[in-house]
């Protein structure tokens, strides 16, 4: 502390830098200096040399026109190089000082917390006395919600929509006669929780800021608690005003004879995150119910194992179970033999922490919690009280808790489906545990597996995810708007990575009469963009066309030169040639339904472009294009290639002439993975590969294929392109797939055999009565 | 000399300051730190305590694991629980008797109907309730299977300024013989209370009944036993419904409105407080929240400044029009804690953004209802314009298709809410066998997943790509014959070389359903892959039974005489397969509107679209004959059996009301025949052509749809389906599924599905 003072006291004096250092000198002598020290011992000596080098020089320099002695490395020198070097001197000196400094500020304020804040015993913590008469809270109300009982104004609006959380600093409380008012005083599980909550983003240790309070006084275990003063205890909390706001973490409640399911001290209107909760005790939306933490996962590591079956089908491991159900048990046993395993406590292990490891049946004996993994379900009874740690060392070994609990308030079941991580039976039904399990599929029990290992390992693994779980819950209250979804909280990260939840889900056959909006991406083609633009407005459902000029150094046509079309004709011009610019979210696109078309697809009918509108309404979530495309898996090369070839599949329908949802634009200008927009634009190329990509990845399915095989551009402009051009144009392709594949971290896009044709098409029909008659012409 | 001398002193300083910054421990990282936080923002952490490690636990793990065995026996404690926690705290396990639920499954849970007495009034919406009950695949007519019973006298409306009002019902269901203090009783309710407190009292004793209630209050709801129901007007409809508004997912998803609200303003009294607050958020431009006072009779009388000002305003916006033009919509309380607005908005795909504090929302057991509204707190309302303007655009589309989902799955009609309380019910009955909640909240909704079926996600087809599992590899088919088996050319056994030889067909089912008895063994030719023959006891609807037997997920469904490639079952396999949800098969038919008639016409004509995809010869999911057999009520099916038709419609009907989506056609090679006498077709106005199942030839022309009786027929279930349903579930569709190559110019060759192209 004092040294830190000093430091700051006196940075910009240059004989304290000295005193320092010899201060630092010393205390190596004697030996006992943290690494810290260590640390800046190093740099205070180095600095001294530096200095002491440079002062000696700057003194020698100063007195060099009395002595013409000076030490044999000062040069003697001509008065009008002096002052240069005294300025020269200067500057370094002030660099190194100022260097130096900014050295040592910050440490200062670091070891200030260090040495005399962070490191001091749970003993040296100040000592309250609590008065005899002392107030004593009243005792939780039932009927507490939210909105009653909580001061919702402390929180605010922010736009992290996050709660901000203090702890009260710890204090050692005792009777009048000295008496501490719990047995165990902070407990190595509290401990870890507050200093979990410490270092998250919702604490603060601004009390006036804060919007929970979180009291220091360890409440976990209501065995070592003296009731009526730790009640005393929390009034006398500065914050206190009711318990409004504030939040209790207690894991055993109750205690002999009849153990009620809430922590027993009266606390006014504090919220209560409880193990063992009963449904009349729960407030439901106001307190949250969490699992008693189980001590043995963190000595025993037990690995994932693969979901499937298990050498024993139930297990049970609890020791302390009523006779009337170990009665049961035994009666199951008898009629399914095998397949369940009952176990007990070792009589001939001493008591202790030994004998909490060990389990046994009929003299053999088993490790607990290991045993676990080996059978597929594991009975979780209730006990005195309906919490048991036993549920959580259950979940670690991926074992399915059977639940035989009644009223259980189950851990986090405001945000868990415990019906995928568990089968609750009613305590009734306890002989009929055999058959129900049985009719449980085994793809099913699987996939429970895999989930209660995803439950323990985000939820139960620590006091930190217990507590983080604690307030993500109560923070989602307070801002429910921005609350995590029943998949966040639920899906395992094997299913979250797989999984696709489409943007567009509900099933929609959009009107046909709003039409669709053409996009035309043109650079100086105008001929051919001419021919487009006729051909298209003579498609019914085309609402409106939008003509992207691309070409920064020539101005489109004239307005007057432009065909006449019946729908309104628009002219974009964009700032830059990237085909970017294609896929933008224009505000002129009115339609839901855009259809992306280059300039030189002229060959297309109108029957074709309008059977299209018509099949993408049916997938409005899809890309419903004309020219089909294929990736495929070379393997001699090891990576994706792309294929134009007639082919029986398709992956990809190419943007050249494709329909689709106008928030697909969204999605690629703003929602793209990766650097994958600017290396589109930067390369000329893939833009619709791209856009395959993006759309297969948000929605999990392949595009549509429309019509039949044919020729798009003009006869006559097939020539231009060569074999080598084409070839390259191939391999660029090719590399295109790859490198999006490895930015999207997966092949979204999906083959499929099959295309979409009208009802009749080539059937034996009278044309006339075709609605679309004119498809396939080539 | 001098000169370097000066650059070897120059040198040596900037060694040193190398040095420096090189042991200095990252002075650039403190010197940024330090300029980004100001000194008084030290930010104290708990501490790090030097004892940490000697902490002790918080429990022994001896404490933990054996506890102190409780010497109480359960059973005792059970009975000690039924006396304590009734009434107000009744919970299924001390108030409910699951001892009248016995039987598993459906079986178990019946609900019975008190009969209404002579002379009893029941409002309109009770008779709907009633009607729903009766009609639902739950009813019986008696009392001693009953699981749930449902009073006969009206219980919906119990204030007691209202005509609705029943009074002496006390003493009235103290009559009843079954009523047991209350016990497996549900009652049903939609207004309690009166001015001006409006309590949740219903003016009478439920005892242990169960309530589904509207406007309930967190704070009276018995969690795990009442149900949450919303409240519906009498307008509502008994079946179908409408459906939701949202027509498009237009983008940027924002309408002319963010916010609208439109309603009373109370001066006074029960829920003033923010009904009075609401016009401080209007601005007239994007938020309009306009409050009348003139409600009542003697609105006059507690009129104050703003009223005459805030009438006129409010006359000049049509709620209608805001509902349709407005991005969100606010629900606040009014006198009850729910309000009609609340399903209004949610059809109109107007997200809620409910000011209802201690609202218990409805069927909240199992809807997550974050996902579809703004739950806003009565005391923040200033806040809700940030709020919902912070909402992003992709979460109001999310949110907007949810609202739409919701609407459709559980609150459209009377049928629906009624059924979804019922099966809440259900699921807290049989709690091992019950729906999970992404079943509930997941398209196509809690109603349409039964969890008798199965309570394993994977096995519907609805929730692959959410789960990212993909569908089946194989399939099994079921071949629905009626002609005895006579010789060795027959077509159904040409049909089981093709389907046979097919790689995903993994076994064959026959179900036999010919009046000559099952035929032996050795008279069907071997097979590949496992052949099965069931007696379907000459019943049409058998077809669709829930065959245990099915191993697969797909199902490819088979009349005897149909014509079929392997090569074509091949591809309408792998496009099923893009498809699970859906029926992917080959003969289409098409319903239309006939408006002569006023009455659905169903036709067998080439057209340019269809909206049924005949089973004779389809692919869907196996779950759907499970829905076919318990969803359906037994009087369509009834139906089916009786005339030997339709049946194929209805599976049509039952899976386009699952998907909202029309089924999928795929190509089939061209083989029919004409019909002989067109004067057999009912319609001599219809075009000849027809596209009949291919009759092979040699066949006699008896088969029964050649029959113009069965034509007929076919129109009056279509007819009848949709009276049932409700609505009219089909969707047209106006392609169908090619291979990629089909009829293109290039070489036979180059194609896969080349056999489908051959005449």
């Amino acid at each position: 502390m004092k040294e830190g003072v000093l430091f700051r006291q006196h940075q910009l004096n240059l004989p304290y830098y000295i005193t320092v250092f010899d201060r630092c000198t010393i205390s190596r002598r004697h030996g006992s200096v943290t690494k810290k020290c260590g640390y800046e011992i190093i740099s205070c000596c180095l600095l001294y040399t530096t200095l002491y080098s440079g002062v000696g020089r700057l003194s020698m320099c100063a007195s060099g026109k009395y002595s013409s002695r000076g030490p044999a490395l000062i040069p003697r020198m001509k008065t009008k190089h002096r002052i240069y070097y005294i300025t020269l001197f200067s500057v370094v000196l002030l660099g190194l000082i100022a260097t130096g400094m900014f050295q040592f500020w910050p440490h200062s304020i670091e070891s200030t917390a260090d040495w005399s804040l962070d490191r001091r015993s749970v003993h040296d913590t100040p000592l309250v006395q609590l008065p005899i008469s002392s107030p004593i809270p009243e005792r939780g109300d039932l009927s507490c919600r939210m909105h009653t009982c909580f001061d919702v104004y402390r929180c605010g609006y922010n736009p992290k929509n996050r709660i901000k959380v203090y702890i009260y600093p710890l204090q050692r409380f005792v009777d009048e006669l000295g008496v501490p008012i719990s047995s165990t005083g902070l407990s190595r599980e509290y401990n870890d929780l507050l200093s979990a909550i410490s270092d998250s983003d919702f604490y603060t240790d601004d009390v006036t800021r804060a919007c929970l309070f979180v009291p220091s006084i360890d409440v976990l275990n209501q065995n070592s608690l003296r009731i009526r003063e730790t009640a005393q205890a929390l009034a006398l909390l500065p914050r206190w005003d009711k318990g409004m706001n504030h939040l209790l973490f207690n894991m055993l409640p109750g205690g002999p004879p009849d153990y009620s399911t809430a922590l027993d001290v009266p606390r006014d209107r504090a919220l209560l995150a409880g193990g063992g909760f009963s449904t009349w005790t729960y407030r439901q939306g106001y307190d949250v119910s969490i699992p008693v933490y189980s001590p043995l996962s963190a000595d025993v590591e037990l690995p994932e194992k693969q979901p499937g079956p298990r050498r024993y089908f139930i297990l049970s491991s609890q020791t302390a179970i009523h006779r009337e159900y170990r009665a049961e048990l035994e009666r199951l046993k008898e009629e399914n033999g095998e397949a369940l395993l009952l176990l007990d406590k070792c009589t001939n292990l001493s008591q202790g922490a030994a004998s909490a490891r060990k389990r046994c049946y009929k003299g053999q004996v088993f490790d607990y919690p290991q045993i676990l993994q080996e059978s597929s379900f594991c009975v979780v009874l209730r006990g005195a009280r309906l919490g048991q740690a036993t549920l959580s060392d259950v979940l670690q070994a991926g074992c399915i808790p059977v639940i035989l609990a009644d009223s259980y308030i189950l851990p986090f079941s405001e945000v868990l489906d415990w019906k995928r991580a568990s089968v609750v039976i009613p305590e009734e039904k306890l002989p009929e545990m055999y058959t129900i399990l049985k009719s449980i599929p085994h793809r099913q029990v699987e996939e429970m597996q895999r989930q209660t290992r995803w439950f323990w390992d985000a939820y139960f693994s620590s006091m930190k995810a217990i507590g983080m779980t604690v307030l993500q819950i109560i923070n989602d209250r307070i801002y429910p708007y921005a609350a995590r979804t029943y998949e966040q909280w639920n899906n395992p990260p094997v299913v979250k990575w797989s999984s696709v939840n489409s943007p567009l889900f509900l099933p929609l056959i959009p009107p046909r009469s709003p039409g669709f909006t053409a996009v035309v991406l043109t650079y100086d083609r105008i001929e051919s963009l001419f021919r487009v633009i006729t051909e298209i407005s003579k498609v019914p459902s085309l609402a409106k066309l939008l003509v992207v000029w691309n070409n920064q150094n020539k101005s489109p046509p004239e307005e007057s030169l432009w065909p006449k079309i019946a729908v309104p004709l628009k002219v974009v011009r964009t700032k830059e040639n990237k085909l970017s610019n294609r896929f933008f979210p224009y505000d002129e696109i009115e339609t839901e339904a855009v259809l992306a078309i280059d300039d030189d697809i002229i060959m297309l009918t109108s029957d074709e472009l309008q059977f299209g509108y018509e099949v993408w309404r049916e997938f409005p979530d899809r890309l419903v294009g004309y020219p089909g495309r294929l990736h495929l898996w070379d393997h001699e090369m090891g990576k994706w290639k792309y294929e134009s070839e007639w082919t029986n599949e398709v992956s990809m329908v190419l943007t050249g002439a494709a329909f689709y949802h106008k928030y697909f634009n969204y999605l690629y200008t703003y929602k793209m993975p990766g650097d994958i927009k600017n290396w589109v634009d930067a390369h000329m190329n893939c833009e619709d590969i791209a856009m395959n990509f993006l759309v297969a990845n948000i929605t999990g399915k392949a595009p549509i294929k429309v019509t039949p095989r044919k020729k798009f551009k003009c006869p006559e402009c097939t020539a231009i392109d060569g074999l080598s051009l084409d070839q390259t144009h191939m391999v660029e392709r090719s590399e295109c797939i790859n490198k999006f594949a490895s930015v999207f971290g997966t092949m979204p896009l999906k083959v499929v055999e099959h295309r979409a044709d009208p009802v009749l098409y080539k059937d034996d029909f009278p044309e006339k009565l075709k609605s679309f008659p004119n498809i396939g012409s080539l | 000399m001098q000169a370097r001398k000066k650059y070897v002193l120059l040198g040596l300083c900037a060694c040193c300051w190398l040095l420096l910054f090189y042991w200095g421990g990252g002075v650039q990282l403190r010197l940024l730190k330090l300029l980004g936080r100001q000194r008084g923002e030290v930010v104290h952490l708990w501490p790090d305590w030097t004892d940490r490690a000697l902490l002790p636990g918080y429990a022994q793990l001896d404490e933990l694991q054996t506890g102190l065995g409780s010497a109480e026996s359960p059973r005792q404690r059970h009975q000690a629980w039924t006396g304590i926690y009734k009434d107000s705290r009744c919970r299924m396990e001390t108030c409910f008797d699951f001892t009248r639920c016995r039987r598993r499954g459906r079986d178990g849970f019946r609900v019975y109907v008190y009969p209404s007495e002579k002379g009893e009034h029941v409002s309109e919406s009770y008779r709907k309730i009633l009607t729903s009950i009766g009609e639902s695949r739950y009813y019986t007519t008696d009392p001693r299977e009953a699981c749930l019973f449902v009073l006969g006298i009206d219980t919906l409306d119990r204030d007691q300024l209202s005509g609705q009002f029943v009074t002496n019902l006390d003493d009235r269901i103290k009559g009843y013989p079954l009523w047991n203090d209350g016990r497996n009783h549900l009652i049903f309710n939609l207004y309690s209370g009166t001015w001006p407190n409006y309590t949740e009292d219903l003016g009478f004793n439920i005892g242990q009944a169960i309530l589904a209630k509207a406007s309930l209050n967190t704070e009276h709801f018995r969690p795990g036993f009442d149900v949450s129901i919303p409240l519906f007007s009498k307008d509502h409809p008994q079946k179908g419904g409408e459906r939701g508004w949202l027509v498009r997912n237009t983008v940027p998803p924002r309408r002319k409105y963010l916010l609208m609200f439109k309603g009373k303003r109370y001066l006074t009294g029960i829920g003033s407080d923010t009904r009075n607050a609401l016009h401080h958020i209007h601005n007239g431009k994007d938020i309009v929240s306009l409050t009348t006072c003139r409600h009542g009779k003697d609105w006059e009388k507690h009129k104050d400044a703003r009223c005459d000002h805030d009438n006129l305003e409010y006359e000049r916006f049509d709620y209608q029009e805001l509902l349709h033009n407005s991005t969100f919509c606010l629900v606040p309380r009014g006198r009850r804690l729910g309000s009609f607005r609340f399903l209004e908005s949610l059809q109109a795909a107007c997200i809620p953004v409910l000011l209802s504090n201690g609202w218990e929302l409805p069927f909240s057991d199992v809807i997550q209802w974050n996902q579809a509204v703004i739950e806003g707190d009565e005391r923040l309302l200033l806040q809700v314009p940030s709020t919902v303007r912070a909402v992003g655009n992709e979460r109001v589309m999310a949110l907007r298709q949810r609202t739409q989902m919701l609407w459709e799955a559980y609150f459209s009609s009377v049928d629906k809410i009624v059924l979804t309380t019922l099966e809440i019910i259900k699921d807290r009955v049989f709690s091992h066998v019950s729906r999970n909640k992404y079943m509930w909240n997941a398209l196509p909704g809690g109603l349409l997943v039964l969890p008798e079926y199965s309570t394993h996600l994977a096995h519907f087809p609805f929730y692959y790509l959410s789960l990212g599992v993909s569908s089946g590899q194989e399939f099994t088919a079921i071949i629905h014959a009626i002609s005895p088996l006579v010789s060795q050319s027959q077509p159904i056994m040409k049909l089981l070389q093709v389907v046979s030889k097919s790689k995903y067909c993994s076994q064959i089912i026959i179900l036999w359903n010919s009046e000559k008895p099952l035929p032996h063994r050795s008279k069907w030719p071997p097979m590949p892959v496992p052949l099965t023959v069931t007696d379907g006891r000459r019943k049409t609807s058998s077809r669709f039974l829930p065959n245990m037997a099915i191993e697969t997920e797909a199902v490819l469904s088979l009349d005897e005489d149909t014509v079929l490639l392997t090569s074509e079952v091949n591809f309408a396999f792998l496009v099923w397969r893009s498809f699970p949800e859906r029926i992917v098969g080959y003969p289409p038919r098409s319903h239309f509107w006939d408006p002569v008639k006023l009455a659905w016409g169903y036709t067998s004509k080439w057209t340019n679209e269809y909206s049924i995809v005949l089973t004779g010869a389809a692919f869907y999911h196996r779950y759907y004959h499970y829905l076919f057999s318990h969803y359906l009520p037994p009087s369509l099916r009834a139906m089916v059996d009786r005339t030997s038709n339709c049946e194929d419609i209805l599976m049509n009907f039952l899976v386009s009301s699952v998907t909202h989506l029309p089924p999928i056609k795929v190509a089939q090679r061209k083989q029919y025949k004409e019909l002989p006498s067109p004067q057999v077709r009912p319609h001599p106005s219809m075009v000849n052509l027809t596209n009949e199942l291919p009759i092979p030839e040699g066949t006699k022309m008896s088969a029964p749809w050649a029959n113009p009786e069965h034509f007929t027929q076919r129109q009056e279930c279509v007819n009848s389906f949709t009276s049932w349903f409700g609505y009219m579930p089909l969707v047209h569709s106006q392609f169908r599924l090619d291979p990629v190559l089909f009829k293109d110019q290039v070489s036979v060759l180059r194609k896969k599905y080349k056999d489908l192209e051959r005449a």
